[in-house]
Formats: structure tokens, sequence, C-alpha cells
């Protein structure tokens, strides 16, 4: 048994979380997100990985060969989809937020402005 | 809160979700274990329904009610970034300036664009045969026309692009896919029942409403990516502060 692959989507989760707390910059903030949510992707393929699978599309292989599961990787289709949109959303937001303030540093946005 | 202290209570954070994470990972199922009930369900559910792409049938079939809910989010991502990135008071919009290209970029991006949109066309068409299917295709489709903007300028790529037809083809696309749920219960099925002839396995018309499904998605988020992209660029192209001109950074980025 191992654990690596799970170990890996561990680690992206923490090092994108890393990026969050000490980041300087919203724009570099949102992809430290994308980073963060990443980890999911990876640890969904590693749960649906079966040892020798191919993928599971039927067009050129035998219906009765080994493959991996699908069903996680539809999972992950719809996560990069909503990580794709949410990342578009909050580039919009630092968007406005540089025009009404004039800064993309979290620290500088401390204030509250009426 | 310093930096410094915001560091160390992530280091403190992170340790315990370090060991929490851990504890469930060694819980998880082998990495590469044979046994996976759904994923075997779900195969045999995807052949059942002749569908040679079984992630397209868990996506459009199996889960479609699912998947009819992930477009609904890109939908509402769109209709938000268009509302966020309105022309506000203040700003003016100025005519983009034709930009110079190279004449080898210019011939490669004609050569390109055909080549692109229809690989995105053949992604869509394909879905529930090969890997792909309308997120995918969509995208492709959507990057495909913005080689224009690569190739020629902004002015070449808005004449392509009027904004109305993509933002009404979003809507329909978004529509379609209901409608094609609707049609099914009219029929006297449960909504969004793969209730068309599933044909042979392997061929383009099988797969039953996936292909419809596929289209439809592919449709909204081609369209969806177009307007999506066209709202940000628009930002730095057209859109200008008006009391103290150009900002830097917002003058054409070419």
């Amino acid at each position: 048994m191992t654990l690596l692959p799970y170990l890996v989507a561990g680690w992206i989760f923490l090092v994108g979380l890393y990026g969050l707390v000490t980041s300087r910059n919203l724009i570099h903030a949102v992809g430290c997100l994308a980073v963060t949510q990443s980890s999911t992707y990876v640890l969904l393929l590693a749960i649906g990985y079966r040892d020798g699978g191919t993928a599971p599309v039927f067009a050129d292989i035998p219906t009765d060969a080994r493959v991996v599961d699908p069903v996680v990787q539809a999972l992950t289709l719809t996560d990069v989809v909503v990580g794709a949109t949410v990342t578009a959303l909050l580039l919009a937001l630092v968007i406005q937020l540089h025009k009404r303030h004039g800064t993309v540093d979290p620290d500088e946005l401390s204030e509250l402005k009426g | 809160m310093t930096r410094r202290g915001r560091l160390l209570l992530f280091l403190i954070a992170a340790t315990v979700t370090t060991v929490l994470l851990v504890g469930a990972f060694v819980e998880l199922p082998d990495f590469g274990t044979n046994f996976h009930p759904y994923g075997d369900r779900a195969v045999h559910a995807a052949l059942e329904h002749r569908t040679a792409n079984a992630v397209a049938s868990v996506n459009f079939d199996q889960r479609a009610l699912d998947t009819l809910v992930e477009e609904t989010i890109l939908f509402a991502a769109v209709l938000g970034a268009v509302v966020l990135l309105r022309q506000v008071t203040g700003e003016r919009r100025r005519p983009p300036r034709p930009a110079r290209v190279s004449p080898a970029i210019r011939r490669l991006g004609v050569l390109l664009l055909p080549v692109a949109l229809l690989v995105g066309l053949y992604v869509v068409a394909h879905g529930q045969l090969t890997p792909g299917g309308g997120f995918q295709g969509g995208v492709v489709v959507a990057t495909a026309l913005h080689l224009l903007y690569v190739a020629a300028d902004y002015r070449a790529l808005e004449r392509i692009r009027p904004l109305g037809p993509y933002e009404v083809g979003d809507v329909v696309g978004e529509a379609a896919y209901v409608v094609t749920g609707l049609a099914a219960m009219l029929g006297g099925s449960t909504f969004l029942a793969n209730v068309l002839p599933w044909g042979t396995l392997g061929t383009l018309t099988s797969g039953g409403t996936v292909v419809v499904l596929n289209a439809a998605v592919g449709m909204e988020v081609a369209c969806g990516v177009v307007v999506l992209l066209a709202t940000f660029l628009d930002q730095v192209v057209e859109i200008d502060e008006e009391s103290d001109g150009a900002r830097p950074g917002t003058g054409e980025s070419r």
C-alpha cells in the first residue's frame, strides 16, 4: 500500500493555503486559491485509480477492459469548471477593488470605507 | 495582526490539519485498489446506454441533474462578471487602436483559427465517444475565436464577436439543457432521463440524450467564455478612467 498520491494532494492543499496566508497581492491570492483547489483533483483521481487501469473510454478498447473509476473523473470535471468560474469572478472583484482603492495588497485594504 | 503572527497561526493550523489529513489518508481505500463499487456500476450503466465515454455517461446521463446545476454555476459566474466589470460612471470607452502584427504571426493565426475551431466542434460532437465533451470543446471554440486578437487586433475580434448574439447563445445553451429534461418528462419519463434511442456503441449517434446535452453545454460554455473574456479584455483595451486619461497598465497591452 502506498500513501504517496494522497500525501501529494495534502501537500498541494497546504502549499496553496500557505500562499493565501502570506500573499501580498490579491491576484497572487486568487492563483493560490486555484492551487489549493487543484489538490482536490489530485485526491479524487488518486482515489479512483485502479492498478493497470486505462481511461474509461470504450471507443477502442474491449468492454471488459480494466478501467479506472469514471465517477471521480466526472467529479473532477465538475471541480475544474467550478474552479474556473470562481477564479473568473474573484479576478473581476480584484479589478473592482483596484479601481476603488488603488491597491491589490490585502494588508492595505484593512480600513472600511463607506 | 502582524505578518509574523499570521504565519505562526498558520503553522499551528497547518500542523493540526496535516495530522488530521494523514489520519484520514491512512483510512482511505488503498491506492490502485481493485475495489471500485461505484465505478463498476457506472461503467455497467454507461455500456447499457451505449455510451463509450463512461465519464460523459456519468456527467450527462447518470448525474445529468448535477451537470445542469454545474452549468448554472457557470452561467451565474458569467452574469456576475458582466455585472462587476460593466462600464461605471467616470469611465469612458475609447475605440481600440489598430495594432501592428508581424506577418508571420498573422499567417499562423489565419491558418490556425479554422483548425482550432474545427477541433473544438469535434471535441463537442464526439463527447460521447472520446475524451472531451461540451465543457472542454466549448472552451476550445471560445479560445479559437481569440486567435483573431493575437493574429490581427482587437477591432478584428470585435467584428466577429458582437456580444449580443453570444449572450443570447449563452442563455439558449442553458435553456436547451432544461428543455431536453422537460421533453423527457413530457414523453412520460423522469426529468433528464435518457429517452432518446441509444444507438450502437462507438458510433456518433450513440448515447441518446448525451449527444444533445453535450451540444447544449458546448454552446453555453463557448458563448459564456467568449462573454467572460470580452468583459476582461474590455477593461484592458477599451475602458479608461475619465479623469486622468490613461493610467499605467491600461493602454493596449500589446
